[in-house]
């Protein structure tokens, strides 16, 4: 049991798919505009990599290496359909909002990544215990990203005014640069500064290092 | 005719760059764009990937799945686009595969500048986001073969100024946890501010 949870909660924090494996960042940065549309993308990244994962590590050992990218792909792809199918059918307006960006989750690295670096080696269980916990990394910097944009661009979460605008007689004026898409790399960026600045051991070694001279190290030596 | 042609290659190129625009291939964009020559490679590898499978899956998309496509076949009401996605990635993956194969067998100067970026682009998401828009877009094939092309000629503009600058950044002092990736993302997001200025051009 405690395996499990290990396995469930890791990704969230710890190891998380964005921040630190640099997987599935293209729709992080495209549909997070708005809160509902990056739920809904959530929701349909989590449930393709669990039932992915759950698939892929079925059939792990009946399938040849060689030709295992191509047959990973395709179940990626008919569950990818399924879903695309699934949302154009009940919920249209917000499909159109996501565009090609569903589609693209076949291509999203963290399904790709989880199925070769776990569900070919792990049971069925575990690899969808770890699919669904590499959903919720994702989910949790997209919730984040996707927060922090409607509040501070529009004053809205989920479509409700949360500040008021001053367009309609309240204090907010909104921030529309939080509504360009560019923003959300910055919040990511600084989301990846807090969070390792909080787990120090994250941190990347530099691959240049200041000299001695550098006014910074002086001070140092001096205290 | 050359003007819309030359319209649709600029707009691809810039306006709506794939990378600092639409944001597709973000993951290689990121990963390989600390040495200036590796992402140059990547580039042209996308460049020729993009400029063959946008086309053929064009063809694909309006013989076969496109619906009334298979009225030649005698099923005039059948649509089979709900396949796409699927037919899409099989063709970039076996475009992919051949190539390699290709290159190995008769350009092998090629093969080894490229040789191991190619199995890397089958997962970009640059090059099925390319296709998808081209069914967006409702190209024609003509136009989806300069679409293509352009929007290759962007993805490694992109990454190739990405790469410059990495190179001159490491020399800076940056904070500790910003170190790696998070100052790249920053990077990324000024370069997007950037090529909104774009955006305003009509041509």
């Amino acid at each position: 049991m405690a395996k499990t949870s290990e396995v469930l909660l890791s990704p969230i924090f710890k190891d998380n798919p964005i921040a630190l494996q640099v997987l599935g960042i293209c729709s992080a940065l495209a549909v997070t505009s708005k809160l509902y549309p990056t739920l809904i993308m959530c929701v349909a990244l989590t449930a393709t990599i669990t039932l992915s994962n759950f698939f892929i590590s079925l059939i792990r050992n009946i399938v040849p290496s060689n030709i295992r990218i191509i047959v990973q792909m395709t179940i990626i792809s008919s569950l990818v359909i399924i879903v695309d199918q699934l949302l154009k059918a009940y919920d249209y307006e917000t499909s159109k909002t996501l565009s090609v960006f569903v589609g693209l989750i076949i291509t999203n690295c963290i399904v790709m990544g989880r199925a070769e670096a776990y569900a070919m080696q792990n049971g069925p269980y575990m690899s969808m215990v770890d699919g669904f916990g590499n959903g919720l990394g994702y989910s949790v910097i997209l919730i984040i990203v996707g927060s922090i944009r409607e509040l501070i661009g529009s004053g809205q979460l989920l479509g409700v005014q949360i500040l008021p605008l001053v367009s309609e007689g309240g204090w907010y004026v909104s921030n529309n640069f939080f509504l360009l898409p560019p923003s959300s790399f910055l919040i990511i960026g600084l989301f990846i500064w807090f969070l390792r600045s909080w787990k120090t051991e994250q941190v990347e070694p530099a691959e240049f290092k200041m000299s001695k001279n550098a006014p910074k190290e002086v001070k140092a030596d001096h205290a | 005719m050359l003007e819309s042609y030359l319209s649709i290659f600029i707009n691809a190129v810039f306006i709506e760059n794939i990378a600092l625009s639409v944001f597709l291939g973000m993951c290689t964009f990121i990963a390989i764009s600390k040495k200036i020559d590796a992402a140059i490679g990547l580039g042209i590898a996308v460049i020729v990937i993009i400029g063959i499978t946008v086309p053929l899956n064009n063809l694909i998309y309006t013989y076969i799945l496109k619906e009334g496509a298979l009225a030649w076949l005698g099923f005039p009401e059948v649509s089979l686009e709900f396949v796409g996605l699927i037919s899409y990635i099989g063709v970039i993956a076996a475009t992919v595969q051949i190539l390699e194969m290709f290159l190995d067998r008769y350009v092998p100067v090629l093969y080894n500048a490229l040789g191991i970026f190619l199995p890397l682009i089958t997962v970009n998401c640059a090059i099925l986001g390319a296709s998808l828009f081209m069914v967006e877009k409702s190209l024609a094939f003509g136009e989806s073969v300069v679409y293509g092309l352009g929007a290759g000629v962007g993805w490694a503009l992109a990454i190739a100024m990405l790469a410059g600058i990495r190179e001159k950044l490491k020399y800076s002092d940056i904070p500790d946890g910003l170190q790696g990736l998070g100052i790249t993302f920053i990077t990324v997001g000024l370069m997007c501010f950037g090529f909104m200025s774009f955006g305003g051009i009509s041509i």
